[in-house]
């Protein structure tokens, strides 16, 4: 009994730290636009095909995802400047559709670059699965975890300790207020998608040895990750985290103690009642205008 | 007759046909506190706006220390040396009081993006002579106890105080102040009175919007009135406070309508 629990508590945590590095690209280009990018989600595809296909040339884990991390970053980048920074006068509205077609575009090429095959590579280590006090542990589930944790905590070091970090939430806060202080707001909106990108990568590069990738998997990682921002708080740090990982969770025990078909539904089913509920999500809180 | 810090060459803007400023020439001296006051709509924010880089001019020119900024993207006019408040009062509520002001000193920092993300050495140094700079400013304005609070939780006079400080911190030669006295009692008015004639003296530059006339005519070097988006005064207190058509523009249209 216990080890089964046990058992769920690890897999719903290492789902929810995927389902929170794609929250955490949601929250910050939230954040710095205003907007949902719903191409998040494609971005942890890509993260995924290439590594596989950098493996394939390689025969370098290590070296096959970091590369692909990089190049994804660089196609965030590229977005933004091609899709977002064009836009004349940006309204939250327009950058939310143009970032659907921006989707759209993404996976088309995705498919046509890397082929509709469902791709993947073995895990970091050697050793697939440990037992941990009788409990049967995946370690690329602990690699996910690990990494996750790494992440997160250099994002946080960023945006509390750097100059950067300051700017970037600056202009999130207020755009006149940040550009009089000269900080360069477009630039900050460049750095979010290159943030997200990064985020979005490394969750499809860390998942893949266990669920495969292919290229029409980003409408759903885009689903998850968005339900894992709204449950936790939209435009939240701390937020992206609670809701991935409660996501995770309720995903691996409910489709134990209900029905494994009913997996996916738990995160439409999770996203309608946080809407009906509690809008402002988990540790959001109503925006207070003191005067 | 030393050169212009700031000069404006027939500037007009218009919205949707309407004009809100009309055919204006002005200038600031280096080392002046410039007054521009007028009736609500006289065009005083537009012109305000259109200085630091918020709003663009229908035609007309701005030049900044003789650099001509009117198509300039807002952060490059800060970074050349002009720093503004706002009316309705813009700080970083999220961020504490230190972390607004080392915002403020944003451009003159050095790590760039790949420092900032490996979060290296020279990034903490930097870190350290920014904190220590924007404590130093803090401590001038009486803010250094409150530098880790939660800015949105200081009170109103104290948040008008911080935003003067943040735009101080990138060590302007311009400073706009959108109504600094708004909304405060006249104790807190003078205080930032205080600060500011003790900034000029240091040297200074300021161009003031404000509807305090005591603050206004106690301050000011040279007043600007507009009315309407067209000048219809300009001098020291005196000669402002005298002229028929301020005082026409201020007690009211009711003799004519």
């Amino acid at each position: 009994m216990t080890t089964t629990i046990l058992q769920l508590l690890v897999a719903g945590v290492g789902t929810g730290s995927i389902y929170a590095l794609i929250a955490l690209g949601f929250n910050v280009v939230f954040k710095s636009t205003g907007a949902m990018n719903f191409a998040q989600g494609e971005w942890v595809v890509m993260g995924g095909m290439i590594s596989a296909l950098l493996f394939a040339a390689t025969s370098n884990i290590g070296l096959a995802c970091a590369l692909a991390v990089v190049i994804v970053i660089m196609a965030g980048i590229a977005s933004e400047r091609l899709v977002i920074w064009p836009l004349r006068r940006p309204n939250t509205l327009l950058i939310t559709l143009v970032s659907i077609g921006l989707a759209i575009c993404t996976r088309s090429l995705v498919m046509l670059v890397l082929g509709k095959k469902p791709v993947g590579y073995p895990g970091f280590s050697q050793v697939s699965t440990l037992v941990l006090g009788g409990v049967a542990v995946q370690t690329q589930t602990l690699w996910i975890i690990g990494l996750t944790l790494a992440f997160l905590l250099a994002m946080h070091l960023f945006f509390e300790r750097s100059m950067l970090g300051k700017a970037l939430r600056a202009a999130a806060a207020d755009r006149d207020a940040a550009a009089i202080v000269g900080v360069r707001v477009e630039t900050t909106v460049m750095l979010s998608f290159a943030i997200a990108a990064f985020a979005g990568a490394l969750a499809g590069a860390i998942i893949t040895p266990l669920t495969l990738s292919s290229y029409d998997q980003g409408a759903m990682f885009g689903f998850k990750g968005f339900s894992a921002a709204m449950l936790g708080g939209v435009g939240s740090l701390p937020g992206a985290v609670v809701g991935g990982l409660a996501l995770g969770l309720l995903e691996a025990f409910g489709s134990f103690y209900i029905s494994s078909d009913f997996k996916d539904a738990i995160a439409f089913t999770v996203l309608l009642l946080i809407l009906f509920a509690r809008p402002s999500g988990l540790l959001g809180r109503a925006d207070v205008i003191k005067v | 007759m030393t050169a212009p810090l700031l000069r404006t060459e027939a500037l007009n803007c218009y919205f949707d046909g309407l004009r809100a400023v009309a055919d204006l020439s002005f200038e600031v001296r280096p080392g002046e506190i410039k007054a521009v006051i007028g009736p609500n709509g006289a065009g005083k924010s537009t012109l305000f706006n259109m200085i630091a880089g918020v709003t663009r001019p229908t035609s007309g020119q701005i030049f900044f220390d003789g650099v001509r900024i009117d198509a300039m993207p807002t952060f490059r006019r800060a970074r050349l040396g002009i720093a503004r408040t706002f009316q309705n009062l813009q700080i970083f509520r999220e961020m504490t009081v230190l972390e607004n002001v080392m915002t403020g000193r944003h451009m003159h920092g050095r790590a760039g993006v790949i420092g900032a993300l490996l979060h290296g050495p020279s990034l903490r140094a930097e870190n350290r002579a920014m904190a220590d700079a924007a404590l130093e400013l803090l401590a001038r304005f009486e803010l250094d106890g409150k530098a880790d609070v939660v800015a949105g939780d200081l009170g109103f006079g104290q948040m008008k105080v911080l935003e003067l400080a943040r735009a101080l911190a990138s060590e302007p030669r311009l400073l706009l102040l959108d109504e600094p006295a708004a909304g405060l009692p006249q104790a807190e008015a003078e205080h930032i009175g205080k600060i500011i004639s003790a900034l000029n003296r240091d040297g200074m530059t300021v161009l003031l919007v404000e509807h305090n006339m005591r603050m206004v005519m106690s301050l000011s070097h040279d007043i600007l009135v507009l009315n309407n988006g067209m000048r219809i005064a300009e001098g020291d207190a005196d000669s402002v406070r005298r002229h028929p058509d301020v005082l026409a523009a201020y007690l009211g249209e009711a003799e004519h309508a």
